[in-house]
């Protein structure tokens, strides 16, 4: 189920890849258009997967932990397994177009690494927030309906809201609001930290002249990243708290 | 074998068990007997570790059985719904678990013992119940463990299939080890076990022979005196 579904995945990036180079006929636009795409698909694939992964595997679960085996290591394999192959669709579909396309010898190169990075890591975050989800869930139904919501609630409605605080409290200062702001939000780090790696900040304004200074700058990259890791490796842990303590 | 002490249970508000004390000896066929409900799966899953107790201590072989997963190596489990990954196929199953527990040469033989061969090559979920069951039990026995723990052994099975089964339990039982079952079939209860152990409303109501069990109860026969403790208690 989960390799069928993989390579479908994987498929579905290649043509992608493909599509985009072809129409775009810039390796700089293409890697544009591809963050829009990735910014909101990972996110929604790791979720969907993820969820599915446990719900689909809970007899496979249960028949392995009468097993021999350590609840953790059980639980952080099928984590693993389904984060992993999901980022290795990721990188090997779009990789494969743009690596023939002439990427090595471009100096888009960098923009391109970065955004294979942080969409390896919304994968990992989302999949590990779907399993939180999950674990906490019995019904699918509902823990499909918290996993959708949950997503729909980071890529959405957050800039909604954020957007809504800017417009209400104008007359404050608000830059280290809205820097802090978009840190907490796994999906607005990342398309902060392209954009600005994209040079396109110019259009940003003010408020963009700021977090160029930030993220710009490889203090502000590394505490991205650190952000970023602290968004995996939270909900890993809650993975492994919750299912120590679950009954099957 | 096993010991489990002051166990206590309960799922949101529903109190499985409540303070359950029982020591299990080496050698021979414990029967767990109790109406629907009663906890017999609960107190199974606590054994295996994957129901956490919220109370009470149980140990395996001396060792108690918290943080520790290396002492399911010594027990073999067969689950009461055989609820197997649907895509795969019996001959991968059958690998995976050998690949995760060990070599073993057994399977071959209770394979051709509940005539599995023309399933081998067969998806889990388009199997009947009673053929899901056979292999559930193929992957039990396949491994020479001194606690064998059966939750509802005989669900599905024919006849003939039943007949080995109660074979293969007695030549367990002549290796010396220690058989823990759980049936609603009394007549198979009566014929294997050697004690029974009866669990009502989250505590151990009765322990002994189920000659004790009929003296306990002024009953004739065994499915009477298991009928006689019911009625009283929900009378």
């Amino acid at each position: 189920m989960r390799s069928r579904w993989s390579y479908v995945y994987l498929a579905f990036y290649l043509m992608l890849g493909i599509m985009l180079l072809f129409l775009n006929n810039d390796l700089s636009k293409a890697v544009i258009t591809l963050m829009n795409v990735i910014i909101v698909l990972v996110p929604l694939i790791g979720t969907i997967f993820g969820v599915m992964y446990y719900y689909n595997s809970k007899e496979f679960t249960e028949l392995l932990l009468a097993q021999p085996l350590k609840r953790s290591s059980i639980f952080m394999g099928q984590y693993l397994g389904v984060a992993l192959s999901l980022s290795m669709s990721l990188v090997i579909g779009l990789g494969i177009p743009f690596i023939f396309y002439g990427i090595f010898r471009s100096n888009a190169i960098w923009d391109f690494s970065l955004l294979l990075i942080t969409g390896a890591f919304l994968t990992f975050i989302f999949t590990a927030l779907a399993f939180n989800i999950a674990l906490s869930n019995e019904n699918r139904i509902k823990g499909f309906g918290y996993a959708i919501l949950l997503w729909l609630f980071l890529a959405v409605i957050y800039d909604g809201l954020f957007l809504m605080f800017l417009v209400v409290f104008e007359d404050y200062p608000l830059d280290q609001f809205s820097l802090i702001a978009s840190m907490l939000n796994p999906i607005d780090l990342s398309r902060t930290l392209i954009l600005l790696k994209l040079d396109i900040s110019a259009l940003l304004g003010y408020t963009g002249a700021i977090f160029k200074q930030f993220f710009g700058t490889n203090f502000g990259l590394i505490i991205s990243f650190l952000a970023l890791a602290i968004w995996v490796i939270l909900p890993v842990f809650r993975i492994l708290r919750k299912s120590r303590k679950k009954d099957f | 074998m096993v010991s489990i002490q002051n166990l206590h249970k309960q799922f949101n508000k529903n109190v499985v068990l409540s303070g359950v004390d029982l020591d299990i000896s080496e050698g021979g066929i414990f029967a767990v007997l109790g109406p629907n409900g009663s906890g017999k799966t609960t107190l199974i899953k606590s054994i295996l570790g994957m129901v956490i107790p919220n109370k009470g201590e149980i140990s395996v072989l001396g060792k108690s059985i918290k943080n520790n997963s290396t002492y399911r190596n010594k027990i073999d489990y067969l689950p009461q719904i055989a609820n197997f990954p649907s895509n795969l196929k019996v001959k991968e199953l059958i690998k995976m678990i050998k690949d995760l527990r060990g070599k073993t040469t057994e399977d071959e033989r209770l394979i051709s013992l509940f005539k599995l061969g023309p399933f081998l090559n067969k998806k889990l979920g388009n199997l009947s119940g009673g053929t899901k069951q056979k292999v559930n039990l193929v992957l039990t026995f396949m491994f020479d463990s001194p606690l064998i723990i059966l939750d509802e052994p005989t669900t599905g099975l024919d006849p003939i299939s039943l007949l080995r089964l109660k074979d293969l339990i007695q030549s367990e039982k002549a290796k010396g080890k220690t058989i823990l079952i759980t049936s609603h079939i009394m007549s198979f209860v009566e014929e294997v076990s050697d004690e029974i152990v009866f669990l009502l409303e989250g505590k151990i109501y009765f322990k002994g022979s189920i000659n004790a069990l009929k003296t306990k109860t002024n009953q004739p026969d065994f499915e009477r005196a298991i009928a006689s403790i019911l009625t009283e208690n929900h009378a």
